[in-house]
């Protein structure tokens, strides 16, 4: 007896729980987009469809326990089949499953017209940043994660955002449907924002589309959604969703940006600057592999303090750095990292850490070398 | 009657059947220690060896998943460093589908489907041996790779390539020769229990007579060699990559990383199947017995195994719905899957009938059997909610998708197994496992089983992805209580030990019908059942329609 009520309890908890606590907002987000508050009434309609089929069946169930206990002496019936009754439970749940595609496939044929987009993206997933591309505007970074080593490792306090902070958010207009083009320069990653309801793979040699349409201004943030390796939990995705005019003002001030960067290419460097310069993008980039002070972890990522093959010849190094090594993990970085980020990083690796290459490398030489290649 | 019988298959005289066996034991002084368990042709030891390995590989699966757990207990990176993390959530997957839950199958099979079905032994006692001690190889050489330079395998057990071939550890090699094993140990031992279930029926047995746990496993074999073989081609695939210059999955070389995943999941939505058709077969056998009435539906039953093996061939991209599926596919993959919810609600509806005016007790292996259907069919239902393409956006890759199958392998599959080591512990033993540990067991399991995978539906749905060794501020409550009850989950599965232990050891004698309402053949034989079972074939009786 005191074992029935325990079942009856924990049964009857379970049912009443999970819709408390959906409705306490233990839920999927309902988001800002048409597409996404669709997912989400889709997703309310089969649980609720999943907690009534529970109510009833698991309650025909406790209700056998407890009324057709051996222990108060109840006699088993006989019977073992009966057609009209499962001919009757297999049909109902078949009517049931019919409704529910109707809704779905409605939905999921929105989600695919990724036509007459005002804005296209190219979203490039990268072990491990994501990188964007605004086609046809002469705008593009590299989004990396925001969020201090020393937060993760515990030797300062967690930020609110940990781990779902950028260096540079993604910024788009709200009210503007957005096409989103994904692709990989590596291993398969997955964009995903909960807010904005889109989950899209990027796959190396494929380029999938989604797209978006933000109803409100606001900062969206979400995660790498595919296993891609070491760092997979820590490359997240933050979009900013701006009204139209601050969206213009964002791209003019990119342009002028991306401008002055590359005056940058054509100056004489010092060599403090490259180091300092280099110090920052070897963080932003290179440490989560290579280590910040250089160690790597063998064998997958190799040691650059006293590697003494990139120390003895500066052309493998830059070779390494600009197409990567085939077969291997490095990926190539020629389209990633600019000339200035580039020189300035070969210089740091060869100088830092105990490495006293000595030597140095011009971005003015980087870009010759790119345009040459 | 006897004018309804298929022809009868193969003379059943003991010394014909049992070949090897019979030599052995009759002939020739049986071998001691450590070779009696190497050379053993003997179905009940070979079934007694896959459930002490299962049950090994069961706890070492386990500290890694509470290796994974102790690190998500809270935020921040405390104990492992992410590429330890990675390769302990794949080590965990792998050690878990392929190396415990399969393997208990395979041994309760081994054990039982001789018994239920009246035979001697398996039907191919030397091929039964060899698939046995194949697996010991494949996980000695699977679990070294964490030893080796690079680490094991950390590319999830979905091994999606290119990660698991361009950008893998050198170890991979490794895991992949170990797969191969493992997988031939597979397809030999679904060899041998359809042959063994199609030649060896006691006389008068036809197949509609035979007990669910058999018609089960006789599927489940039929699934096992339809797609184990898929496994080892794209494993096959994945070594051609490595190390002979290939480019079936890496782009660069005009080949196609979504390949990789139409072929695993054409292997992988299967084989889930394989996990858990056999415990349908358990939870049918259990019920009736103590409910003390037939089974509801039996053909039912039947028809909707065999649907659901059907069906499963036709499912497998759901597991893909993010991936840039062309529409037209997106949705055919949508309505197959709500499909399968069809035959499996059949069972779920067939069960309760079952119990419906029944004289139901509650007996240990009832206990779990009663837990299965209750968890499972949660596990369902989340199941139908990921069948939902557009929501499945939402909940692809995050803890709903951990939190949906662990429902149905954990308190599902795994409770099943439990449900059917407690309904033939006396069988095997001769010993009635000790009651009050029994119920320890079960009650504290199945508390630690909800508060370790049931906060997961709530972090998944909040955003949190699968496969992070680190997450943000807002799911640190979820990921404490999912820590928690994995810990007091793992700690429960030691008293399963001691009992077990115990039960060996002594305890209540049990009586060849160990069960009251039990009514298959291998409750006519004594307990402990005796070496060699029906050398001379049984008297079968169908049961009046």
């Amino acid at each position: 007896m005191r074992t029935l009520l325990v079942w009856m309890a924990g049964g009857l908890f379970s049912i009443v729980l999970a819709p408390i606590a959906l409705a306490n907002g233990w839920n999927m987000p309902v988001g800002v987009t048409a597409v996404s508050r669709d997912i989400y009434s889709l997703h309310m309609i089969i649980f609720w469809i999943c907690v009534v089929i529970g109510v009833i069946v698991f309650g025909a169930m406790f209700f056998s326990l407890f009324r057709y206990r051996h222990s108060r002496g109840a006699k088993a019936a006989t019977f073992h089949e009966r057609t009209s009754v499962e001919v009757i439970w297999t049909a109902i749940p078949l009517l049931i499953l019919v409704a529910m595609a109707v809704p779905a496939t409605a939905t999921l044929k929105t989600m695919y017209d990724t036509s007459e987009a005002d804005l296209d993206i190219m979203v490039t997933g990268q072990q491990w940043r994501w990188r964007y591309e605004y086609l046809g505007e002469d705008i593009a970074f590299t989004s990396n994660l925001g969020t201090p080593r020393d937060q993760i490792s515990g030797a300062a306090a967690k930020g609110e955002n940990y781990l779902l902070e950028v260096d540079e958010p993604l910024v788009l207009p709200v009210g503007q449907k957005v096409r989103l083009l994904l692709t990989s320069d590596d291993v398969i990653h997955s964009w995903w924002v909960p807010e904005l309801a889109v989950k899209q793979d990027a796959i190396p040699g494929f380029v999938n589309e989604n797209w978006v349409r933000i109803e409100e201004p606001g900062t969206y943030r979400g995660q790498c959604a595919e296993l891609c390796g070491k760092d997979h939990g820590f490359m997240p995705v933050v979009v900013e969703a701006v009204e139209q005019e601050r969206f213009e003002e964002w791209m003019a001030e990119r342009k002028v940006a991306a401008s002055q960067e590359a005056a940058g290419v054509d100056r004489e460097w010092g060599m403090d600057e490259l180091m300092g310069r280099g110090e920052q993008t070897f963080g932003a980039v290179c440490a989560s592999c290579h280590q910040p002070d250089g160690s790597g972890n063998p064998p997958v990522f190799p040691a650059l303090a006293g590697n003494q093959q990139m120390l003895d010849d500066i052309d493998w190094h830059i070779d390494r750095v600009i197409n990567g090594v085939s077969g291997a993990a490095m990926p190539a970085f020629r389209n990633t990292l600019n000339p200035v980020e580039i020189a300035s990083v070969v210089t740091y690796a060869r100088n830092a850490w105990g490495n006293d290459a000595g030597d140095s490398v011009q971005p003015s030489e980087i870009a010759d070398r790119l345009a040459g290649e | 009657m006897a004018s309804h019988l298929p022809p009868k298959p193969i003379p059943q005289h003991s010394t014909a059947t049992a070949g090897g066996m019979a030599e052995a034991g009759h002939h020739h002084p049986r071998p001691r220690g450590l070779m009696r368990w190497l050379l053993t042709t003997n179905h009940k030891e070979i079934g007694s060896l896959y459930l002490i390995f299962s049950l090994v590989m069961f706890f070492i699966g386990g500290i890694f998943a509470l290796v994974v757990r102790a690190e998500l207990f809270q935020p921040g990176l405390q104990l492992v460093q992410p590429e330890f993390f990675n390769q302990m959530t794949t080590m965990h997957g792998l050690i878990m589908v392929f190396g415990a839950i399969m393997p208990a199958f395979v041994g309760l099979a081994n054990w039982m489907v001789p018994l239920q079905i009246g035979a001697p032994d398996m039907a191919l006692p030397r091929l039964n041996n060899f698939s046995f001690w194949l697996l010991p190889v494949a996980f000695g050489l699977l679990l070294s790779t964490l030893l080796m330079p690079g680490g094991g395998p950390n590319f999830g057990w979905t091994f999606y390539a290119p990660l698991s071939t361009t950008y893998a550890p050198p170890s991979t090699t490794f895991f992949i020769l170990s797969l191969h094993i493992a997988g031939i140990s597979s397809i030999l031992g679904a060899i041998n229990i359809i042959a063994t279930i199609l030649n060896l029926r006691a006389p008068g047995m036809r197949m509609m007579d035979m007990p669910l746990f058999v018609w089960t496993w006789l599927i489940t074999a039929f699934l096992l060699i339809a797609v184990m073989p898929v496994l080892a081609g794209v494993i096959t695939m994945m070594l051609m990559d490595i190390n002979f210059g290939t480019s079936f999955f890496n782009a660069a070389g005009g080949g196609d990383p979504v390949l990789f995943q139409h072929l695993f999941w054409f292997f992988g939505h299967p084989e889930v199947y394989i996990m858990i058709l056999p415990a349908f077969g358990i939870v049918s056998a259990i019920i009736p017995t103590f409910s003390r009435k037939r089974l509801f539906g039996y053909a039912s039953m039947v028809y909707a195994t065999a649907a659901i093996a059907l069906l499963s061939f036709l499912v497998w991209a759901h597991h893909m719905f993010v991936v840039g599926l062309p529409l037209v596919a997106e949705l055919f993959f949508m309505y197959t899957t709500l499909l399968i919810a069809v035959p499996t609600g059949v069972k779920v509806f067939n069960w309760v009938a079952t119990m419906f005016r029944g004289s139901i007790s509650f007996e240990p292996p009832m206990l779990f059997a009663l837990a299965f259907v209750v968890q499972f069919t949660v596990g369902g239902f989340s199941g139908l909610m990921l069948a939902i393409s557009p929501a499945d956006f939402q909940y692809h890759d995050t803890y709903f998708v951990v939190a949906h199958f662990h429902y149905v392998l954990v308190p599902g599959a795994l409770f099943a197994i439990l449900a059917g080591a407690y309904y033939w512990l006396p069988k095997w033993t001769g010993h009635y496992p000790n009651l009050r540990l029994s119920q320890w067991h079960f009650w504290l399991s199945v508390i630690g089983v909800n508060l370790t995978f049931f906060p997961m539906h709530f972090s998944g749905l909040a955003g949190m992805p699968r496969r992070i060794p680190d997450y943000a501020l807002q799911f640190a409550d979820f990921n404490l209580v999912s820590s928690l009850g994995a810990f007091l989950f793992g700690a429960s599965q030691l008293i399963f030990v001691l009992l077990v232990i115990k039960c060996v050891r002594g305890g209540e004698k049990a009586p060849a019908k160990a069960w009251e309402g039990a009514e298959d053949l291998e409750w006519s034989v004594p307990s402990p059942a005796p070496l060699h079972t029906f050398e001379t074939p049984p008297e079968f009786q169908p049961k009046q329609h």
